[in-house]
């Protein structure tokens, strides 16, 4: 009995002697945890998880103030890392590995937050319905012929709203307002689902042509469900504006914050996540493009082939992120 | 006749409860309580003061005439299909004897432990365009998308079929315990009177349950306004919505909470009229003398009628969307039964248990005061405290992590000036902050069900009680317990219920490395992995089945006379 006793003080003592990192994430547990684990088993650290939306954790942090247990934010979209930014919250961090895994465009100017893996917004359409050289652009899809034939996701969904204040940034505001009002006027139905919901309405012949993150295609093409599979199959990818700016790309990633008190280990993480083991995991699992530029992509993601890629500044997303929900409301963008 | 013998009983009341209890602890007792529960409700009225007039005239201009539109269609929707669906199954499982009847008087309950957003995911992956029924439709027959008719799901009134399907229990409960208490001598008084059976239904039943199911419908009321899941899964422009999109989206949460409140101003309004519907009616129940309700055996055809209107909402707001999940469920769940899974449920399940009981505790405590020293304050601060159930569970957990925060906060800088220690966050991102915001959004369920339970003890019983001899603690153990004990489990086990299902404050809240069944639920199915997602959403229905069928007994029990 006695015995028992020391043994478990001795290992209550080790916990709490053993490293740590704290990490709020906007990534789903499911889409990081693996990951997180593998830290663990390399580094001995443990990871203390966090799941939940952005906008709330950012309130969160924000609320908690100095005193937040968090050393990590994990975002799915670099909106969230730049308004994060704009409360201050985050840290810098200069470490040579992330500055030579990460190419520039792909990270804060001042070192506050780093992009760990691409994802970009395309077009996906019914080969049956649709002539591959109809298409062109987003701007396009805002043109007549495709009245009635477009599907996409509320407008509530920040992956929309990331690729509108994309367009301002190109366009302006003027002309992304004209192209948003002529894109909702095409629209088949009134927003409803996720990205693969509207893959699917592709697929069953409610829309011609559809605006989606392709990860999602490619997680159906591999989905242990037959229904999925065979609604992926029956649509194609179109890269989307190859002869202007190229394709919109957004950013899953991270930062440390102001807060953290395990610095050290944060920063390990950080690395970890760069390392050619997370980014080849990132790259099998989740059907997104690894940053690191060295690490292949996964097959399916290899078989939509290379493509021109928006190479914009991503702070700019963030930076536009109001102005596009409220073009979105005044178009009537559900 | 009901009215002017309960009128007799009234100035009795008054004599009694200056003498029953030391008055002046409890009250001061009762108003900090309802204080502290009030904060994360101060904190959305607060944001009154601070006009965001920008935002206000943008939203007034684009967005805003639809997010009203959208929440009244919802409430009265949901409010007329959730009585229809409550109310006369009620009275017919009560009154008469059918095939079945006695499996559906506790199987009616069902769809309360069904999440409104889980049925939304299963009805939506069952009968949506891209779903197997239409798929199949389509390649049966050769049409296309744009050659038949079919009932969009995902629209405003899929949403108040789904929100009604799972809703409906709230009244149907409250209804039925209120006709199962109802005195056999008044109906049969009416029928004497001339009254057929619809009448003594609609001119003596009704009118005699109202309060009780106004309670019900009241619940129903405040659920629906703040329901997020559903009608953002629906793509259904509704307060809620509009809440987070200001919020998240324009980044603005000022304006956010002044959306909120604004939906408070609804729902006082609607307590409001309620009440002054009912003026000054009250309904006690004349006699105490119950002889056992005689259930009329309906004819074959009769019986046949009955059965299927009762076993509809069964049907559809449990029996489908459960075989759909469970069909689901078999080919996912060797991949999402972990070890981790019984983590969850335990998790789930204790969360459950300690908010339940608290609630209870709290309910019972408010109550009391409220009974013993009634005082307009005690009223409204009682009635204040029951909003909470109205406002969209991420309007709350920000409404307490904000002063939660603040405290800590300020803590820990006193403390490191003074003594220089760092208490750090004390109580935010602990357990406790979740169970505060729990009870805040849970309290009105349990305080209107034990207020209604009190309510239906006469005065003046306490008083003859008193008269022989006995003190005010026995009179509450020997007397008003087990009479309210059907009651007060009634109110234990809804709380369970909704804890169980809450998922919005427990994303927001929740400590480190904890989750719940709902979380899981919430991230499978966000990624649009409905299959997976179908097996933590099953664990929820089941984990509810048990005290909603414990409810019941509990409930058929309390009849005096019932064996």
């Amino acid at each position: 009995m006695n015995k028992l006793l020391f043994i478990s003080l001795l290992l209550v003592q080790q916990l709490s002697f053993a490293a740590e990192v704290n990490v709020y994430s906007a990534r789903k547990e499911a889409l990081i945890k693996p990951l997180l684990d593998r830290f663990t088993v390399e580094t001995s650290i443990i990871v203390n998880l966090v799941t939940g939306k952005a906008d709330t954790l950012l309130k969160r942090l924000e609320v908690e103030g100095k005193n937040s247990p968090a050393d990590l934010l994990l975002t799915v979209d670099v909106a969230r890392l730049i308004r994060g930014k704009d409360k201050g919250l985050f840290q810098e961090i200069n470490s040579s590995i992330l500055e030579q895994t990460i190419p520039e465009y792909y990270r804060d100017s001042t070192n506050e937050w780093y992009g760990l893996s691409l994802r970009s917004r395309v077009i996906v359409y019914s080969p049956d319905r649709v002539i591959k050289n109809d298409l062109d652009s987003y701007i396009d899809l805002a043109d007549d012929k495709w009245k009635n034939r477009i599907c996409v996701r509320s407008s509530s969904n920040v992956y929309n709203q990331s690729m509108v204040s994309a367009m301002i940034a190109n366009y302006g505001l003027k002309k992304t307002e004209r192209w948003a009002e002529g894109l909702v006027n095409n629209f088949a139905r009134s927003p409803k689902g996720g990205d693969r919901d509207q893959i699917k309405a592709v697929a069953a012949g409610v829309c011609d042509v559809a605006l989606v993150n392709n990860y999602y295609l490619a997680g159906m093409l591999e989905s242990s469900q037959k229904s999925e599979v065979a609604a992926a199959k029956k649509v194609k990818l179109f890269w989307p504006n190859q002869d202007g700016r190229g394709a919109h790309m957004n950013v899953s990633g991270v930062a440390v914050l102001k807060s953290a008190k395990n610095k050290k280990e944060a920063t390990q993480l950080l690395e970890f996540l760069v390392s050619d083991y997370a980014q080849q995991w990132y790259a099998d699992t989740n059907h997104e493009y690894p940053i690191n530029p060295n690490i292949e992509s996964n097959s399916v993601l290899k078989s939509w082939g290379k493509f021109k890629a928006d190479d914009l500044n991503l702070g700019l997303l963030g930076k536009h992120n109001t102005d596009a929900v409220l073009l979105m409301d005044r178009v009537g963008w559900k | 006749m009901l009215e002017t013998r309960a009128a007799q009983a009234l100035p009795n009341a008054s004599a009694i409860k200056t003498s029953l209890f030391k008055l002046t602890k409890w009250n001061s007792a009762l108003v900090f309580l309802s204080l502290l529960f009030s904060i994360p409700l101060a904190v959305v009225f607060g944001s009154l003061f601070f006009p965001e007039y920008e935002v206000w005239e943008h939203l007034r201009a684009t967005v805003l005439t639809d997010y009203i539109g959208n929440s009244l269609a919802l409430l009265i929707g949901v409010g007329l299909f959730s009585l229809l669906l409550g109310v006369i199954p009620a009275w017919m499982v009560t009154m008469y004897r059918f095939p079945f009847s006695r499996q559906l008087e506790w199987a009616l309950l069902l769809p309360m432990s069904m999440p409104a957003y889980i049925i939304a995911y299963s009805y939506t992956g069952a009968l949506d365009v891209a779903g197997p029924l239409q798929t199949m439709l389509r390649e049966f027959t050769g049409w296309q998308y744009r050659d038949y008719w079919f009932p969009e799901v995902r629209s405003l009134g899929g949403a108040i079929a789904m929100l009604s399907l799972v809703l409906y229990p709230y009244i149907y409960l409250l209804a039925r315990a209120a006709f199962i208490e109802q005195s056999v001598c008044v109906l049969e008084v009416s029928r004497t009177l001339g009254c057929n059976a619809v009448d003594a239904f609609r001119r003596v039943a009704l009118p005699l349950a109202r309060p009780a199911i106004m309670v019900g419908l009241s619940l129903v009321v405040m659920e629906t306004l703040a329901d997020y899941g559903t009608v953002q899964y629906f793509g259904v422009s509704a307060f809620t919505t509009g809440i987070f999109r200001t919020w998240f989206g324009l980044g603005n949460s000022l304006a956010a909470a002044q959306l909120s409140a604004l939906l408070l101003v609804f729902v006082a309004v609607f307590l409001y009229l309620e009440k002054r519907s009912r003026k000054q009616a009250r309904y006690h129940h004349t006699s105490s003398t119950y002889s056992s309700l005689m259930q009329q055996r309906l004819t074959k055809r009769q019986g046949f009628i009955a059965l299927a209107i009762c076993a509809a909402p069964l049907v559809f707001g449990f029996i489908i969307p459960v075989s759909l999940l469970i069909n689901w469920a078999v080919d996912t769940y060797a991949v999402v039964l972990g070890k981790d899974f019984y983590l969850l449920l335990f998790h789930s399940l204790l969360l459950a248990f300690v908010t339940s009981v608290l609630a209870l505790a709290i309910a019972l405590f408010m109550a009391y005061s409220n009974r013993n020293s009634p005082s307009l304050l005690n009223r409204i601060m009682v009635r204040f405290v029951s909003m909470g159930y109205a406002i969209p569970g991420t309007v709350i957990a920000v409404g307490v992590l904000i002063p939660f925060a603040w405290f800590d906060n300020s803590l820990d800088t006193l403390l490191m000036e003074n003594l220089n220690i760092s208490s750090g966050l004390l109580i935010s991102g602990t357990v406790f902050t979740l169970v505060f915001a729990y009870l805040v959004r849970f309290l009105a369920v349990s305080i209107n069900t034990v207020e209604a339970a009190l309510g239906k003890i006469k005065p003046v019983m306490d008083e003859v009680a008193k008269t022989t001899g006995m003190r005010a603690g026995t009179i509450v153990k020997r007397i008003h317990i087990p009479m309210m004990r059907g009651s007060l489990l009634t109110a234990l086990l809804l709380v369970f219920v909704d804890v169980l299902k809450e998922l919005p404050a427990t994303l927001i809240l929740r400590p480190f490395n904890f989750n719940t069944l709902a979380v899981r639920t919430y991230e499978l199915a966000n990624e649009e992995l409905l299959a997976e997602a179908a097996v933590p959403a099953l664990a929820i229905v089941i984990a509810g089945i048990i005290p909603v069928i414990i409810i019941s007994n509990s409930i058929s029990r309390s009849r005096p006379g019932h064996e």
